[in-house]
Parts: C-alpha cells; structure tokens; sequence
C-alpha cells in the first residue's frame, strides 16, 4: 500500500501541470498538433488513475485544449469526478472544466444533480459560490427544475456573496424551467431593497434582464423601480434601471412623464457619461412614447439634441459613435429637431472609423427631403467611389437604395434621376446586392408609368452592353441587374426605340453563361420582343424583314434548348416551337403579329408582398382537410420538383388580365409628349438625340444656367446621374419664378393692399413639385386582406416562455395565489430544506388558506422561527397600521375636492359609490402614477422617511412584504403635510380601525382553527358588540312526508375543486323503525353522485343507519360538479321500509336537491392589502346590486351574508364593507356592501360574470325573504 | 446579457475564452478567429464598438473592446448592456488582473488561465454582471486563494506523514 502511494507521489511528480503544457507548447512550435495529440495521450493516463490530484491536474490541462479548439468531451466524466473531490482546489478545477464543456446535451451532466445540490448546502460559502458559478453556465432544463428550490433557498442565505450568486443564476433557472418564475418572484423582488448593494444590483440585473423581454408584466415594479433610482448612487444599478425605464415607457406615458424631471436632473447633474447617456436615451424613449403634441417637451428634446451634439463633437469616438447611435433615436419621431445637425451628420460621413460612418449613414435616411435628396445621394455615390472595403460599399449602397425608396418613393422628384443612380450603381464589382437594384429597377418601371420609356432605353442599354457589367458573371452577385433590365425591355417593349437591336443582345450566346432564372426571363422576354418586332415590320412593306426575324429567332434558340436548366430548356423548347410555326405562317403570307402580339397582351400589375398571404380563406374552406385519400409515403417524393418551377420565375405565374389598356396608354404617351415639348430642360431618351432648348417666351427673363457641355450628357452605360441635380436645380429655379409671376399676376388682379409676405425666403418641401406627373401605382391587395399582419414572433425564443403575468403575485395573496402545482418540485426526503421554501416562509397569515396544509417542518426550526414570527407579527401589524393610513389616504385624494371623508353612509348612489369602490382598486402603480411629480427636495426627505419606516421594520425582508407600501406611506406624508386639517379625523379613525383590528384579528384566529361548523360561522362578521344576532341556520328543508323529513346543506369541498359535499340530516317523524333507506339522484351533465366503487350509475346511496323513532342522523353525500357558475337542481328519490312491529312498507320521498352557486363558495379569509391587489388587477368583471328595505343592522346583514353565502369580512368601515369569498374553482368573489337607510347597495366583482350574477340573485333572494 | 468574453493576442492566440451560450468547439475557434480578425484591423484612435460579426450575435449584439500592449479584451453583448459601462467594465477587469498579478503582462495570462477565469468569475456569472467593485472582486478571489494554499499544505502534510 504504501509503495503504491509513493508510487503515485512520484509518478505525480513527473506529471506535466498546466503551465508544463503551456511551455511545451510554445516550445513545439512546428509540430504543435503532434505534441497536443502526445499530452492528450498522457491526461488519458492520468485520468485513468485513483488519485484525485493526478486527475484534478489533468482535468485543468484539459481545460486549457478546449480554449485551444480541442474537444474535450470524451472527459466529461473525469471532470465530473473532479468536481465531486471534497477539495475545494479540485473542486473549483473541475467546476471550471465543467462550465466550459458541458452543455444540454452532455448527457453526464444528469450525474451531478445531486453534487450540486450537496455543494450548494456546503457550510464553506467558497463551495457553494463555485457551485453556484459553473452551473450557471452549464445548467439545464433538469437542473433547473431539481435545484431551483435550493437556489431560492440560498437567495436567502446569510452571505451576500451566495446571496447576490443565487439571485443572479435565478435569471438562467428561469430561462430553463419556467414554471419557477411564479413561485420565485416575491423573494426577488424583495432582494431588489437587499441591504447589500451586490446583490440589489444583481436583483436588478435579472429584473431588468427578464423586462426587457416582457416588459408589461413589470409596470408594477416600476414604483420601487423608482424609489431606487433616486436613491441609489450605484452608476451600475443606476444604468440598469434607467435602461429599463426605457422599455417600460412604452407601456405607460404617465410613468414616462414622472420620469422626465429626475432624468433631466440627472443629466444636468452626473458626471459619468455612460450614465449620461443612458439618461439621454430613456428620455428620448419617454418622448417617443409621449404624444408629439406635448409643447413644454421640446425643451427635452433640445436637451437631449444638444448633450448629443456634444457628444459627437467629442474627440473621443465611442461617444461621437453613442451620440449618433441616440441621435438616430430621436430621428424617428423629431427629425426636425435632428435635421438641424446635418451638418455634423455630413461630417461624420467623411470620419476614418467605419462604426462612425455607418451610424451616420443610419442618420441620413431620415435627414433627406426632397429638397436635399439629390445632393446627399450624390455625396454618397462619391463614397461608394472611394470605399475599399465591400462590406462598407455593400451597405452604402443598400442605404441609398432605402433612403430613395423610403415611404413609398415619397422623396424622389425626379425618377429619371433615380434610374440613372440605379444604373450607376450597377458599376460596383463584386457587390451582393444585385437583386437589390434589380428589384427596385422592376418596381420604380412597373409602377411609374410615366418612366417607362426612359426605363427601357436605359435598360436596353444595360443589356447591350452586359459584356461590361458582367466581367466574371457566376460570381458576381450584379448580374441580377440583367434579370430586371430584360423583364422591362420585354415587357414594355413598345417603348424600345430600336427593339431588333435588343432582340438580338438578349439572343447572344454569351447569355448562356448567365445564372439559369435570369437566362430564363432572357428567352421568355426575348419572345415578347419577338411579336413587338413583327408588329412594326409587317406594318411595313417589306415582308422579308420579319422573316428574318423569325429565322433569327430560330437559329438562337436551340442554344437554350439545350441548357441545363429545366425551365431554360422548358420556355425556349415551347418558344422555339412557335416560331417554327410562325415562320410557316409567314411563308405563306399570312399576317400573324395581332396573333403573337395577343398572346402577351394586358398589363401587369404590381402585387403586394404579402398579398398572397392575405388572401383570406373562404368559408367552408378546410385547408387541412385531406381532398383524396392522404398518398403512401413512397408518393411524396414526386411532389418535390413543383417546388424548383415554383421558386425560379415566380413572375411569370401570374396571372394577366385580358383587357388591353391601349387608350389609356396612349392617352399617357401623349400627355408625357406634351410635357416634354413644354419642359425646356427636357432630355429626350433616345440615345441620338440632343439636348432640346425650347424656351418658352414666358421665362426669357430667367437667367438660365447654361450646362456645360463638356460633360457627356449621356454615353450608353455610363454615370449621368449627376446632371440631374443640375436640371433639378434650374427647374426648381423657374418653377419659383413662375410662381411669383402667377403672384405677382394674382396680385394684380386682385388689387389688394396686402403688403408681401410670399417672397424668395427659403424653399419648403411642399413647394417642390415632381418633375413629372408620378403615378405611383399602388400594390395590389387581395380583397378582403385581413387588416393587420401578425408579426411574426420566433416561436423558438426561449424568453417567450418567460411572458408569466406576476403582478398578482405580489403579495402572495393575490388574485392568482401560486397553485399547488407551482410549487417548485421539493424532494421529500429532504423535508428540513422546505421550512425554507418561499411560500412557507412567507407569512403564514398572508397566504391563502386555500391552500393544501402545508408540510412540517422540524420542530425546532419552529421553535426557533416562533421568535421570529412573533417579532414579523408585530411589525406587520404596525405596517397594515400603516398599509391603512395609506390607503383612506388615498380615499381622499381620490375623492377630490370634496372636504369630507369618502366613506359615508348617507349616500348610497351610484356616483358616489364610485370612487369609493376604486378606493382599492386604484393600483399602486395608478396612484403613483397619478401624482404630480414631487419635487427633489421633499423626494429626499421622502426617501429618508422610507428608510426610516425600513428601519422600523427590520423583519420585513424575511415575509413577503408588500414592497410598494414603502412608497405609499411616503407620498401620502407628504400629503399629510399640506392637508393638515383631515389630520385630526384621521387620527380618530385610525384609532377606531386599531380597534377593529384587533376584534377582527381575533376572529380570523377563530376560523383557521375551528373548521367551518355553524356555530362558527355565526359569529363571523360580528365585529361590534351590538344587537346579539338571531340564530340562524344554513340547513334547509330538502323533503318531508309523514315519516321523515329531510334538511340539507351544500358545501363546497375545500380539498378538491369540483367536489361539493351535501349534509342530509334525516329526522324520523313517526314513531316506526325506518331502515334500509336509499338516496339516489339523477345524475345530470354536469353534477355526479360520488357512489361508491362497484355500484352502478344508477344505484342509490345507502344511508349507513337505521332512524329509530324520534331520532335525526346526518349522512354526507359527495357530488362532483364541472361547472359551477350556473346554480342546478337535481331531482332524487329517498326509499326507505318503515317498520312497524308487525309489517314493514315501502315508501318513497322525491325531492328536489339545488345547488346553489352560494354552495360553490368557501369562505376563505382575505387581507385587505391581497384584496386591494386583487381588485387592482383589473381582471375582475362588476356588476351590483341594490336591496331595497332591509330591516336589519348592518352587521347583521354581513352577518348574514357572511353565514348564507360563505363570505368574510374583508374590512369594515362604518356603513361600508368589503367582503371576499372564493369558489371551489378558485374565482375570486369580492364585494363592497353599502348601506344607508333601508337600502343596501351590492357592488361586486368576480372574474366570472355568470356566477356572479347568481350569487347576487341568491343574495337578493336571501334578503327578500327576512 | 454577455455573449462571450474572449482575451487574444496580437496575432489572434487567444488566451482566454468564455462562452456564455454553447457553441462547439469548432464554431468557438471561427469566432475568435472571426472577432480578432475584425479587431485587429481597427486603427488604434477609433471607437471601441463594432457592430456584431456574422457568427456571434446578430443585429442585436456588438463586439466592446479594448487594446492594452499586446492583448485585446473583447466582450460581445447585447442591447441590454450599456456599452460605456462595459467598457468601465473591461477596464475594472483589468485593473484587477494588474493587482492580482502584481504587473500583469501576456505571460502572466499564458501560464495562469485559470486564475484569470477564476477572477472573471467573480466579475461575471453566466452572462450576467455580478460585481463591479474591484475591492470586492480582489478580496474574494484572495480569500479563494489562500483556501487553496491551506488545502495543498494539509494535502502535502497527510502525504509526509504516510
């Protein structure tokens, strides 16, 4: 034994370490792979040995190839054995390795579950921050669910360090196993007020982490969110959480209007840019989500315009780079307040650093106009000249593309203009956007008819000279332009000024070295040019010369029947036929240009991109109802080669309209004529033709800009583009000065006195009128398109998951309290752990009681949380002391100007029933938000007064403390400050509401412990010792002859949701033995008898005794109902034998057995601050009733409200209380009874209205009948 | 959230990395080499931030890094994260290598990779920033360190003894 240890010593000591590897490697410069593949062959045999150390090494080693690029996988065992090492050296080696290499599909991972979980509980804090580390990179959906408990567990823990760790890796449980997020939530969001600014910052980390994803579910937080803000010093904390308000704001303006003064404050006042310009951001974001028609926020917006201008003016360029990163922010909803800057946007365009440029050129599309369009793109086409690299010429030119494209073309006055920029664009080599210029040539020709002709010279042009864009076609991405120019010199060929000479460039066997869709459109297009051309000769005389044509067209086509391609081949083959028989046609002078010409006849039109999914599905229509029998699975491969016709031309399965709009055509040509002539500075298409001065005699006295003529106005596949701005310009110039004449005419005419205002100021944008008549046609919608496209969100995205409603969650008592199947999994055996759990620890009396009991802890945990709890109680009295103030507070500052307390009895109207009903309604975030924003200087003085009431209530971290109320109670001091004068009322009545507070306590105490006998029942809601209730009792009568009677009442089963148990107590009447009885009921759809197992459904229930004379006994029948919002009755027959001493008959007893909805409801205590939460929600449907003359003290109605229809006092205040009470189903049932005089008014709201509603009626009828 | 952390050298070895979403280690490589390829050709006077390469990220992630001597410090993260602050960040990360190391140089991350994971450890978890207080960072990773020397003095004791 001994020699084998030392053995392993001094084998260990020949071990290369980490840093031998390192220096090895370097030493093996040559043949570094040969002398990894060695060590990796050596860590092999040290794995294989006992010794930890050994393996510990070799692990670490491992974890040095895998930054190197080597797969380490094969380890993935050894490295689990490492981490399992009682060592903390080894154990943080192996948890390393681990957080490397492993991931979700590592299947060894499943084997250290359990290690973790040991590691988390470690005593050495060191152990379960390693732990805490490497699962954070490696945890899985497993994982998560296993040791989510242990980590909420440690959000708790007593080191800050676990602590900030466990709050921190909750983010990546969540993301794993979403179910967590519910149960976990309050304790975050409690560590968001950790003493330690750590872990706040870590909560805030997550919190923002997880709203950034789905922000509307933490509108509420955004109160504390607040507080915080103004409170931290943390530029780190700060940052988050300005950030979050950012993606907050949207959601709600008023948060965004709070915001706006401390974030300026902070702006004016921080020195540390990154905080300044998170600031910046959020506020532009607030102004973005605020309607533009705020005047008092274009100072806001000059401030954020103006720090940003400083910002790119820095000499530093991360912030040139941020400010123009915001500057583009701000774009979208002011650009006028950005356009400003274009000098320094122009500027930044010129700047070295390619991040800067691009940013700017983000800016530019939304400087331009149509005043200045011109003149940035030229800028821009002089970058494209300059730019080396691809990537940055590739995304200037997709930005001149969108900044001419932009809303419609709606910047573009000249199309001319822009087609020769398209053209010139098609100079770049090399670029990937050659579908790009071809997509948008096909667009700006189909749908401005008025460029037609221009568009075809041009692209007949292109294609005559392909040779020259086209040097290396195959790689080229630009040879896509080819594909547009051949479809526009197709299909507008009419327009062609020589349309033989582009026939014959589309048919050069060149053309066969292009992409196969392009040749494609080639041959297609080539034969619509083809009937253009016989149009026009055999109009002529000359037969002969369309002859010719069609000989070309025969002797070319071959050459793409042979293609490759299959719809190369498949068009050319059918084309090449046609012509054939033309020729023969034409052989026999038979005229056949109308006949060709026929078949590519009709318009186009354009076709919205979404068109074809818009189409709505007709009614009756089941598109995944098969039509035939679904085919065998050896069919299915048939199907695939549809799909390649289908994705190569998708042009031409369109469809075509048979109506020719020649006139309309024609009607256009001579209208564009017309201009034409009349324009002076016109340039004709036509490659031959001149420039045409023909100055009108109107405008002699312009000066005209002479062009000078040394620039070639136009050579075939050249750039021309830039004369353009020239014309423009000149044109701009006559239309002003034909404008002022009109005035000056108009004025004339008029003669009125009015002194001139119209003079040459400053050209605005609408003064700009198009070059030329643009008909920009729009697409085409099917009819009927369904109005709004759903964005298509990634199903996939794992934060989707994440989109939980938690605001109800808050207080734990909420409207959705967290169902037993939320709970995180606990594993049994270790039972100790769970005291801990967050639903245990929580409060007990703030979680529901609907709740399944819970289960024990170890009794000394108890005895030592006795303590605890008793200190808890006490600071959660003092806080619902508090919680109270706060809220009649409230009231009043709800109720408005009226002077006198909301809360009164005389009034019983609905419009004052109002506001008092919104009382607790109106949410925290509402009520925060409402208030005008306070001013800094008594915010401090509120924030000390929040730390100091913290102080007071040390405990409160522990308990699921309502977070909010820190803000409340602030707000409302402040109030309580300026409104002195209710100060005394109150006081009055919170000494009154101490009291009933206690009574009320008392009861509550009573009802957990008793279980929900009558006798109990009856005291509830008898909070004052005033008039003794009479007796009352729930039993009624269900059936009653000669022999027996019968008296039921229908429970709700608190264990199960769809149970309702039914007391029958049966009363002998007769002085006869009754025996043998049996209760049966017809089973409806809905309710069931529970019968025992083995009976039939239609066997009775055997009532388990005999009724001796004069004697009652009770029987419980369970029934399982389905729905319980509507109230039933169920028809039952009891037989029983009487049995006298000499003979025994049968008899038999109908009934009638009705369920009420009032028998679905459990009485369950609520706390008013749950139930303030619960109204908040907003969930909730209302609805009221009103009773009329009722006799009786308000207590004693509650009383009975309370006894008959299973409700609990919420809160009471004087002649107005809020009960609450909560169906087996779990729907809330929350009420406001009010009373004055003889009149009670019922507001109620539930989450169910039938069942409302029926509990209401029952309410109505309970009353009706005292 | 933090993408990836990646430490290289002037001629793109790397020297640290750490991925916070799982990539293989092929794909891994292709991103250093990626990332260092986009860096290393960025002038010395121009901006930190580099909009995301094709492979890590998308439109929502940038590259935020730093030059010091012979290294490059590269963070890839996403919109949540303040780029300024990240760049704070890199600094503070740094500056506690420098404390740790006493003079930190490449050799010191050459040879010690795992004690610079296990300080970046103590700066981020799982993508997350988990301290930024370089006094806190320091202190935990000492109190680490000195529970590893007790342990290999207990280790090589027991040894002597047998």
């Amino acid at each position: 034994m001994a020699l084998k240890i030392v053995k392993g010593s001094i084998d260990r000591m020949f071990d290369k370490n980490l840093q031998d590897l390192v220096r090895g490697i370097r030493n093996h410069k040559e043949d570094e792979a040969k002398y990894i593949s060695t060590c990796i062959d050596e860590i092999k045999q040290e794995l294989k040995q006992d010794n930890i150390a050994v393996k510990a090494n070799a692990v670490c080693k491992l974890t040095y190839l895998q930054m190197l690029g080597y797969d380490v996988s094969w380890a993935a065992f050894n490295i689990v054995e490492v981490m399992s090492s009682s060592k903390f050296t080894y154990k943080r080696i192996g948890y390393l390795a681990a957080s490397q290499c492993f991931h979700e599909s590592t299947d060894v991972i499943m084997l250290t579950t359990n290690q973790i979980r040991k590691d988390l509980s470690s005593p050495n804090q060191y152990d379960t921050g390693v732990a805490l580390t490497g699962l954070s990179c490696f945890v899985t959906p497993d994982l998560a669910r296993d040791l989510a408990n242990d980590i909420m567990t440690l959000m708790s823990h007593t080191k800050p360090y676990i602590r900030k760790k466990a709050v921190l890796i909750m983010y990546k449980v969540f993301l794993k196993y979403p179910e967590s997020l519910r149960p976990a939530f309050p304790r975050l969001k409690e560590k968001l007020e950790d003493p330690d600014p750590g872990v706040q910052s870590a909560a805030v980390n997550v919190i923002c982490e997880l709203a950034r994803r789905n922000p509307k579910n933490y509108l509420s937080l955004a109160p504390l969110f607040f507080k915080l803000m103004t409170s931290s010093t943390n530029n780190w904390v700060l940052i988050k959480i300005i950030k979050l308000f950012g993606a907050l704001t949207p959601l709600e303006p008023r948060l965004g209007k709070k915001l706006i003064e401390p974030l300026t404050n902070l702006i004016h006042s921080t020195s540390a840019m990154s905080l300044l310009y998170e600031c910046v951001n959020t506020v532009i974001a607030v102004l973005i989500s605020l309607s533009s028609g705020m005047p008092n926020h274009s100072a806001s917006i000059q401030l954020c315009v103006q720090k940003l201008r400083i910002l790119i003016e820095d000499s530093d360029q991360n912030l040139k780079y941020l400010g123009l990163l915001a500057m583009s922010k701000i774009l979208k909803t002011h650009p006028k307040s950005v356009q400003s800057h274009k000098d320094l946007i122009l500027q930044c365009l010129d700047d070295k650093d390619e991040s800067i440029r691009l940013r700017a050129l983000d800016l530019l599309y939304g400087m331009v106009s149509k005043k200045n369009l011109m003149e940035i793109v030229k800028k821009l086409m002089l970058h494209v000249d300059k730019a080396e690299g691809t990537t940055y010429r590739d995304e200037l030119l997709t930005k001149i593309i969108d900044i001419c494209s932009q809303s419609n073309y709606q910047y573009i006055t000249n199309f001319e203009w822009y087609i020769s920029i398209l053209v010139e664009l098609t100079r770049l080599e090399g670029t990937r956007h050659g579908h790009l210029i071809a997509s948008q040539m096909l667009d700006v020709a189909i749908r401005v008819k008025a460029i037609r002709i221009f568009a075809v010279a041009q692209m007949a042009t292109l294609l005559d000279n392909a040779h020259l864009l086209t040097g290396n076609m195959q790689r080229n991405g630009i040879c896509e332009v080819l594909y547009a120019a051949a479809w526009i010199c197709g299909e507008f060929s009419e327009h062609l000024e020589n349309p033989m000479q582009t026939l014959e460039a589309m048919l050069r066997p060149k053309v066969a070295t292009l992409p196969g869709h392009i040749q494609a459109v080639y041959v297609q297009n080539a034969a619509k040019l083809f009937s253009t051309v016989l149009k026009s000769q055999e109009g002529s005389t000359e037969g002969t010369a369309a002859q010719e044509t069609s000989q070309l067209m025969i002797d070319r086509l071959p050459l793409f029947v042979q293609s490759a391609n299959l719809e190369v081949q498949e068009r050319a083959s059918c084309i090449l036929q046609l012509v054939k028989y033309i020729q023969k046609l034409q052989q026999k002078e038979v005229e056949v240009a109308e006949e060709v010409s026929a078949l590519f006849a009709g318009e186009l039109n354009p076709v919205a991109p979404k068109a074809q999914k818009k189409v709505p599905v007709p009614e009756g229509l089941d598109l995944d109802a098969w039509i035939n029998e679904p085919p065998s699975e050896s069919e299915s491969e048939d199907e695939q080669p549809k799909a390649i016709f289908a994705k190569e031309e998708p042009k031409h399965s369109r469809s075509r309209h048979t109506e020719v709009d020649e006139k309309e055509l024609a009607r256009r040509r001579e209208a564009r004529k017309q201009e034409q002539a009349n324009n002076p500075f016109y340039i004709k298409a036509s490659p031959s033709s001149q420039k045409v001065y023909q100055e009108s005699p109107g405008v002699e006295h312009i000066p005209v800009v002479q062009i000078d003529l040394t620039v070639p106005l136009k050579v075939p596949g050249l750039p021309m583009s830039d004369q353009y701005l020239k014309l423009e310009e000149e044109r701009r110039q006559k239309e002003r000065a034909d404008k002022k004449k009109k005035e000056k005419k108009k004025r004339k005419e008029k003669r009125s006195g009015r002194g001139r205002r119209h003079d040459s100021g400053p050209e605005s944008e609408e003064d700009i009128t198009p070059a030329h008549m643009v008909d920009i046609v729009t697409e085409e919608m099917p009819e009927n398109a369904l109005p709004s496209d759903d964005d298509d969100k990634d199903p996939n995205d794992p934060h989707k998951a994440l989109d939980i409603d938690l605001d109800n969650l808050v207080e734990s008592a909420g409207r959705r309290p967290l169902a037993d199947s939320e709970k995180l999994p606990v594993r049994s055996h270790r039972a100790a752990k769970v005291a801990k759990s967050p639903v245990e620890d929580g409060d007990a009396e703030n979680t529901p009681p609907s709740q399944e009991p819970k289960k024990k802890s170890s009794k000394e945990k108890r005895e030592k949380k006795k303590d605890k709890d008793r200190d808890r109680k006490k600071s959660k009295e003092e806080k619902k002391k508090k919680k109270h103030k706060h809220e009649e507070k409230e009231e009043d500052l709800l109720g408005g100007e009226a002077d006198e307390p909301v809360v009164q009895s005389e009034d019983t109207t609905e419009v004052v029933a109002l506001p008092t009903s919104t009382n607790a309604e109106v949410s925290d975030l509402d009520f925060w938000l409402s208030n005008a924003p306070v001013p800094s200087n008594t915010q401090e003085a509120a924030t000390v007064a929040a730390t100091a009431e913290a102080d007071s209530v040390p405990e409160a971290t522990s308990g699921t403390a309502p977070d909010s109320d820190h803000d409340e109670p602030k707000n409302s001091e402040l109030e309580e400050t300026k409104s002195s004068k209710h100060k005394k009322k109150k006081q009055k009545k919170e000494k009154e509401e101490k009291e009933k507070k206690k009574k009320k306590k008392h009861h509550h105490h009573h009802r957990h412990h008793s279980d929900g006998g009558a006798d109990e029942s009856v005291q509830n809601g008898t909070v004052e010792d005033e008039e003794p209730l009479p007796p009352m009792s729930n039993y009624c009568l269900l059936a009653e002859n000669s022999y027996i009677k019968m008296v039921c009442d229908i429970q709700g089963n608190l264990q199960d949701g769809s149970q309702v148990v039914v007391s029958v107590i049966f009363e002998n009447k007769c002085d006869s033995l009754l025996k043998s009885m049996e209760f049966n009921v017809l089973d409806s759809l809905n309710s069931k008898l529970q019968r025992p197992e083995g009976s039939g459904p239609h066997d009775g229930f055997t009532v388990p005794f005999q009724l001796p004379p004069g004697v009652s006994n009770e029987a419980r029948l369970v029934f399982t109902v389905q729905s319980i919002v509507m109230p039933q009755k169920m028809k039952g027959t009891l037989t029983f034998i009487v049995k006298n001493e000499d003979s025994s008959i049968h008899e038999k007893l109908d009934f009638k057995l009705h369920f009420t909805c009032t028998s679905y409801l459990i009485t369950t205590p609520c706390y008013s601050d749950a139930f303030a939460k619960l109204l908040e929600s907003g969930d909730l449907k209302c609805s009221s009733v009103r009773l009329e003359e009722v006799n009786m003290p308000f207590h004693h109605l509650l009383a009975r409200i309370c006894f008959h229809h299973h409700f609990s006092v919420v809160e009471r205040i004087d002649s107005c209380a809020s009960m609450y009470s909560r169906s087996i189903q779990g729907h809330h049932v929350c009420l406001l009874v009010k009373t004055s005089g003889q009149t009670v008014s019922i507001d109620a709201k539930c989450d169910e209205p039938t069942l409302l509603g029926n509990v209401l009626d029952e309410i109505k009828q309970t009353f009706s009948q005292c | 959230m933090i993408r990836a952390i990646l430490i290289f050298n002037n001629h793109g070895k790397p020297r640290l990395s750490k991925f916070y979403e799982h990539y293989t280690e092929d794909t891994e490589q292709q991103i250093i080499r990626e990332t260092f390829h986009l860096v290393s050709k960025r002038d010395e006077n121009v901006c930190n931030f580099l909009e995301g390469g094709m492979l890590i990220g998308g439109s929502d992630y940038k590259l935020i890094y730093r030059h010091y001597a012979t290294l490059y410090f590269v963070f890839c993260v996403d919109s949540s994260e303040s780029e300024l602050g990240i760049l704070d960040l890199i600094q503070v990360f740094v500056e506690t290598l420098d404390k740790c190391f006493e003079n930190v140089c490449e050799l010191d991350l050459i040879f010690h990779v795992d004690k610079v994971h296990n300080i970046l450890a103590e700066m981020v978890m799982g993508g997350m920033v988990l301290e930024t207080n370089m006094n806190e960072i320091i202190m935990q990773v000492d109190a680490q360190n000195k529970m590893e020397k007790s342990e290999t003095f207990i280790f090589q004791s027991t040894r002597q003894d047998r």
